[in-house]
């Protein structure tokens, strides 16, 4: 029984793995060629979530090496979150209709 | 842990949020109406994420215990990070947005190259003494994100380079590239394989810097034109280096945000590679747009080729006493940053009961959707915007197609020379127009590196000169004819 707990446990990871290609697939099948690039920019800042990862890291440090480590990561990390959606919600604030502009005009 | 299990009980059910939070955040994004609120609903949903792991069992005992040190750290590097990344992210161009993407991920892919690092050199301290060998169901992960975290953070520095123009953006070949590149990878995977099985730190940090090495090697032979696609590609690789440390981490959120940006990143890539009507392997492998792979001559050809030239008072008459001009921008307009005089131009022949449309192909300028971008920040109204597929049946119609800074995406080679390396891509058939005014600054051929016979044909008339110029006195002459 224990064993068996174990092993789903130790399988869960997978679980979750398989299950977020099908997702990740889904989510993006229909896109219109106007938003690729804010999507990719988009998904590019949700990877930033590596930035939860090197906290760990640096929150548990305890060699000088895994401090360095968790310190780079954890910038690195937060350069690809906050440049990252701040650019893409840069791209996508042009497309919005613009009140002066859009109104006088079609 | 004592106490801990209740609190890692909300932190996860927290990350189980978070990872909600950017599935729905992504899918809003592939809507045109929802996209910001999507991208404001996952940056969210990151914050809370970042957020609930300072509750994390073995940090939060720490902080409490006031053993401070990793916080400072954390909270240190998060204030450095994010100046960094939103003054870089605030202050960049509208034209240099790609570049810019390519930047930010070989920012994640480093992150997770050294969380990687970190991981696998905790595993081997973790073994008990005298043992060499390690449980290659659980080093894979780090080796792996590693490996690939490090192809990404160098093949996006050289794809930032390349578009930056820091890095000469043509394919960088040499004779054996493909063999001794496949040598480098099949050692570095070797190398891997056998760090999986023994630990060794040593090794690993050689390993790392192979996989650097591959980065750089892969994106060499890859021309400027390409680098959309490979960006893609090497988000998504940042999105599985991340699942991967989440493995190592045993943290559901990274294992899920990293795998979905893996899937939905490896999906647009096909997108973008099906838009150009061609396949992934052709993007990557056939070192498009160096001088070798053009079937066409770039140099003077042994025919007498004749360019006509057009003046700007020519060209102003043409188009004010037209039925319908279509404008086709490209990268050139980009660089020139005349999308706003377009416009003018494209206001001041409508007011003189002129239809101007604007027709963007699908990989016109450095990625897809990039001309939408810049002429939406012109105020050009999306409705006047229109797709390849049609526009296209309305060219016989149109009496001007007026080319600014396009090549490839308009070159007619594409359509029958099969030795031209954009064989069978799409392009828009401005030659069917009446006339066809192409606005350049030179002669010099696209990103793919190939001569374009559009500029010899006799209905093609060349404006040479800065887009921006050449557009502003367009509009003057417009004013006068």
């Amino acid at each position: 029984m224990n064993e068996g707990i174990q092993l789903v446990a130790a399988l869960a990871p997978i679980y979750v793995f398989a299950l977020s290609v099908f997702v990740g697939y889904e989510v993006i099948s229909k896109v219109p060629v106007v938003l690729h690039t804010p999507l990719m920019s988009g998904s590019n800042a949700i990877h930033g979530i590596v930035l939860v990862g090197a906290m760990l890291v640096a929150g548990s440090a305890d060699t000088l090496l895994f401090k360095v480590l968790g310190f780079l990561g954890v910038i690195c990390g937060t350069v690809n979150v906050v440049g990252g959606f701040l650019v893409t919600d840069r791209m996508l604030q042009m497309f919005k209709k613009k009140p002066g502009g859009a109104e006088g005009r079609s | 842990m004592n106490g801990a299990p209740d609190l890692k009980l909300y932190v996860e059910l927290a990350y189980l949020v978070a990872a909600i939070m950017f599935i729905v955040g992504l899918k809003k994004l592939s809507s045109p109406l929802s996209a910001r609120q999507g991208n404001l609903i996952a940056a969210w949903g990151m914050g809370l994420a970042v957020a609930v792991t300072l509750l994390d069992g073995s940090m939060f005992t720490k902080f409490v215990g006031g053993e401070l040190f990793g916080l400072w750290i954390i909270l240190g590097g998060i204030l450095i990070g994010g100046v960094i990344g939103a003054v870089w992210a605030r202050t960049v161009a509208m034209t240099a947005m790609p570049q810019m993407v390519a930047a930010f991920n070989g920012s994640g892919g480093l992150a997770a190259a050294l969380v990687s690092w970190a991981e696998y050199f905790k595993l081997v301290r973790e073994l008990p003494a005298g043992t060499a060998a390690m449980n290659p169901g659980i080093t894979f992960s780090p080796v792996l994100g590693a490996l690939i975290g490090g192809i990404s953070f160098t093949g996006s520095v050289l794809a930032w380079g390349k578009l930056q123009g820091v890095i000469n953006e043509k394919p960088l070949t040499f004779p054996g590239q493909r063999p001794v590149n496949m040598m480098l990878f099949a050692v570095t995977v070797c190398l891997g394989a056998w760090l999986a099985f023994t630990g060794n730190p040593l090794a690993f940090v050689v390993f790392l810097a192979l996989a650097l090495l591959i980065g750089w090697m892969f994106v060499a032979p890859i021309g400027g034109g390409d680098m959309p696609v490979v960006i893609s590609l090497l988000n998504s690789f940042t999105g599985l280096a991340t699942a991967l440390t989440g493995f190592a981490l045993q943290n559901n959120v990274l294992i899920i945000s990293g795998t979905l940006v893996g899937a939905s990143g490896t999906m647009l890539t096909l997108l973008m590679c099906k838009a150009m009507n061609r396949s992934i392997g052709n993007v990557l492998f056939s070192a498009f747009g160096s001088a070798t792979a053009s079937g066409v001559g770039t140099g003077p050809g042994g025919i007498a080729k004749v360019v006509r030239e057009v003046s700007v008072e020519d060209a102003a008459v043409m188009m004010a006493y037209a039925r319908q001009v279509v404008i086709v921008p490209g990268y050139g307009l980009a660089v020139a940053q005349a999308q706003h005089v377009a416009r003018e131009l494209a206001d001041m022949l409508e007011k003189r009961g002129v239809i101007v449309k604007y027709s963007i192909h699908p990989v016109a300028g450095r990625m897809p959707g990039h001309m939408n971008v810049l002429l939406a920040e012109a105020n050009v109204p999306y409705t006047s915007l229109y797709d390849m597929d049609v526009i296209n049946p309305e060219m016989e119609r149109t009496d001007v197609a007026l080319v600014i800074g396009a090549n490839d995406v308009v070159n007619p080679a594409a359509r029958y020379d099969k030795s031209s390396p954009i064989f069978g891509m799409p392009i828009l058939d401005v030659d069917k127009a009446a006339h066809c005014i192409v606005m350049k600054r030179s002669m010099k051929p696209g990103f793919a590196g190939v001569d374009n016979e559009l500029f010899y044909e006799k209905k093609t008339m060349m404006l040479f000169g800065d887009a921006r110029d050449s557009l502003q006195k367009l509009v003057n002459a417009v004013k006068e004819a």
